[in-house]
């Protein structure tokens, strides 16, 4: 985006002539040097609860996901089956039996951490090949409109055709070795019909604003348009609907597990949660401790979220 | 506008020959042109919207005839009031005039270049020229972007107007000239009122020094006394700035104020056109007649004996507008010629070569001067 930094050094220098004493603005900070979206609406967000509790959650998750080493020293693989289905022991934190054992005698703890990984993955990935192919096809159909529209708009109709579940199913039984990126594309590849109608949605209502209107009599490029004008006013709908599909996707992997087409000699949340989910009636926890992980981790993702799409309105701020 | 003295003969020279690369294009818009000279003149404008059926194989059905066959002349530094019901077309005419919609046919010429075909460079150089003001202040701002980007983006478009140091210092001038506070730069659309907003789109228009200003409705979704002072500072704009308005209304009694001359809008077409005591004191446009008519008007005396005429009946649909003169179901005076025959928008031979006022251009078969208003 070589216009937004244009525009950054142009303030940057900018800011160097008097600037008002800001008397009459009692909403806002005096010092203010930089005044673009997104900067405005990081400043924004640094000061929210519920952004740096869910940064704080996601991080912390990130980091289990890239080392879990640091966080237990137990091996989540072998099973040990004088442990069978033994119940949690909260007092000794961070240890192999914190939270129990499977019905295969394997430390729970150790398991979601190592499972953090792949669920992450799954969620992260997919959500990102969904976006980033929803938001560009979304985009093209609603803003070039006419034939352009027509063919992406029933090449759309034809992938939200193919239910996820099935369509998943049969791509990932013609890969052997499954890994968390085969299921993630295996899973984009079907789902981004969704934001695609979302964003183009969006797109054609804010392309008809007089604003669109305005920068386009000013004699803006439709490249300009779209970035500094569609796309920050179409992006509201399209994170919610991203972020609350980020634990649809989790727990699809987790189906996909529970069906034996999901990440091959892999530990996930998903695959814990379907065997926990046989043990419901003897041995709740091991079901409760991948589930609550999985729990927490969409719910932090929506936090975010929705305190994004709050930082990007500035009537909100 | 300071570079002039040089291209006066670049003008006349162009616009003999058919201007057709860039540069010839742009010399043309650099060229001043004298107060009172045609610096716009629309011919023959038109602009059909397509309806059509089906979903993946569009079929055209009918069309929309927004504007159809629209001609009129913008003088220098004149004010030109385009008047008519919602619908008629005016913001086509507007959008028309801007090139943000492609006509289905006719022409635009500004000084003399036709600007309904241009693309590329030589379009961003004449939108350089012609700005618009848009009707709803709270659409036409964008609502994520501070007054400053706001103001400022004409600059970041056509970098060669202000050099980047020196664009905030330009954005504050412009609040200024519009009469806010030039404070506010880093303030949201949402922070300001509606006049407040109507002035940052005017000043976001006077950004790049144009020459001629269309504004649609500009005041019609403001409070009445906001009203009267967005049209004063429009006027000092004007004086200060050399400006030529189109300026846009669905009211005559607004337009009255500012214009210097008025055209009456009626289904896509003219119906009337002149000067402001042409139109106000002797219209002989049965539709002009009756707009006219329910003017408030504050002179009790003047209110006695005068003619309220009621028009009956709803605008007809400009997907299939009546034949002959478009007036004529609404029309109390209307007889057979009127529906075999279009009137064209001429001086009525009634009063051809006659040196009244009622002697400007009619579309009216029975054109004639009817005492609608005894208040002048
Ligand atoms: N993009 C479009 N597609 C199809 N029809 C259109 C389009 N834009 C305008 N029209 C039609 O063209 C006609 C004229 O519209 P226009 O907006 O120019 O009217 P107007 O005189 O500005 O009215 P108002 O006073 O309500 O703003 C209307 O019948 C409208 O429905
Ligand atoms: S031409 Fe006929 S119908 Fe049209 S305005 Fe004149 S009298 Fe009325
Ligand atoms: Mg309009």
């Amino acid at each position: 985006m070589p216009e937004l930094n244009d525009t950054a050094t142009a303030r940057a220098t900018a800011t160097v002539s008097p600037a008002g004493t800001g008397d009459v603005t009692p909403e806002k900070p005096k010092k203010e040097t930089s005044n673009s979206l997104w900067s405005n609406a990081w400043r924004d967000l640094r000061r929210r609860p519920v952004f740096i509790v869910s940064a704080v959650i996601i991080l912390l998750l990130l980091a289990i996901s890239a080392f879990p080493g640091w966080f237990t020293d137990a091996d989540p693989k072998p099973g040990d089956l004088t442990h069978f289905l033994q119940k949690p022991n909260f007092s000794h934190i961070g240890d192999a039996d914190w939270f129990g054992y499977d019905a295969q005698g394997r430390s729970i703890y150790a398991r979601v951490i190592y499972g953090a990984r792949a669920s992450i993955i799954v969620g992260v990935v997919t959500t990102a090949i969904v976006t980033v192919l929803g938001m560009l096809i979304g985009m093209i159909a609603g803003y070039f409109g006419g034939w352009v529209d027509a063919v992406l708009s029933r090449l759309t109709d034809i992938f939200s055709g193919v239910p996820i579940l099935l369509g998943s199913l049969v791509i990932l039984q013609a890969f052997t070795g499954r890994t968390a990126w085969t299921v993630s594309a295996a899973i984009g590849v079907l789902g981004w019909t969704q934001i695609t109608r979302v964003m183009r949605g969006a797109v054609i209502t804010v392309k008809q604003a007089d604003y669109v209107q305005a920068a386009r009599a000013l004699g803006a490029g439709s490249g300009r348009i779209l970035m500094k004008h569609v796309l920050p006013n179409s992006l509201a709908p399209v994170i919610v609907v991203a972020t609350i599909s980020l634990g649809m996707y989790i727990s699809l992997e987790a189906t996909l597990s529970y069906l034996g087409i999901g990440i091959q000699n892999g530990i996930s949340w998903g695959g814990d949660i379907s065997d926990g989910s046989e043990q419901i009636r003897n041995a709740l926890h091991v079901l409760l401790f991948p589930a609550g992980f999985l729990s927490v981790t969409v719910l932090a993702f929506i936090m975010l979220g929705d305190a994004v799409r709050d930082a990007l309105d500035p009537k909100l701020r | 506008m300071a570079e002039t003295g040089m291209k006066d003969e670049a003008l006349s020279d162009v616009v003999a020959s058919d201007a057709s690369t860039t540069a010839e294009v742009e010399a043309v818009l650099d060229a001043p042109v004298e107060r009172g000279e045609p610096i716009l003149q629309v011919r023959n404008l038109v602009k059909h919207f397509p309806l059509t059926q089906g979903v993946l194989f569009k079929k055209q059905v009918g069309a929309v005839k927004a504007v159809d066959g629209v001609s009129f002349d913008l003088y220098q530094g004149e004010t030109l009031g385009i008047v008519g019901e919602s619908g008629c077309g005016k913001s086509t005419v507007a959008k028309l005039l801007m090139t943000l919609e492609t006509a289905t046919s006719g022409e635009v010429f500004y000084k003399g270049q036709d600007i309904t075909k241009l693309s590329g460079r030589a379009l961003k150089a004449v939108r350089r020229n012609i700005q618009m003001v848009f009707q709803d202040p709270y659409t036409s701002l964008n609502p994520r972007m501070t007054v400053g980007d706001i103001i400022g983006e004409p600059f970041d478009i056509h970098p060669e107007v202000a050099p980047k140091g020196d664009r905030r210092r330009r954005v504050q001038e412009l609040l200024d000239v519009v009469g806010l506070n030039p404070e506010y730069i880093n303030r949201y659309p949402h922070q300001f009122s509606g006049g407040q907003r109507q002035r940052i789109g005017i000043a976001r228009g006077l950004a790049l020094n144009p020459e001629i200003i269309i504004c649609d409705e500009p005041v019609s979704a403001l409070d009445v006394s906001v009203q009267a002072q967005v049209i004063n500072l429009m006027e000092k704009l004007q004086d200060e700035f050399n400006l030529s308005y189109v300026f846009i209304a669905h009211d005559l009694s607004i337009v009255r104020h500012i214009s210097d001359r008025v055209g009456v809008m009626y289904l896509g077409k003219l119906a009337e056109i002149g000067t402001d005591a042409e139109i106000y004191d002797h219209p002989t446009h049965p539709y002009t007649q009756a707009l006219l008519s329910a003017v408030p008007v504050p002179d009790p005396e003047a209110r006695e004996g005068r003619e309220r005429i009621i028009l009956t009946g709803d605008v007809p649909s400009p997907a299939n507008p009546p034949s002959g003169c478009r007036f004529r179901t609404r029309c109390w005076k209307a007889q057979d010629k009127c529906a075999e025959e279009v009137p064209v928008l001429a001086v009525p031979e009634v009063f051809a070569g006659r040196s009244t006022l009622a002697a400007h251009e009619s579309a009216c078969h029975f054109a004639e001067e009817k005492d609608v208003v005894h208040a002048a």
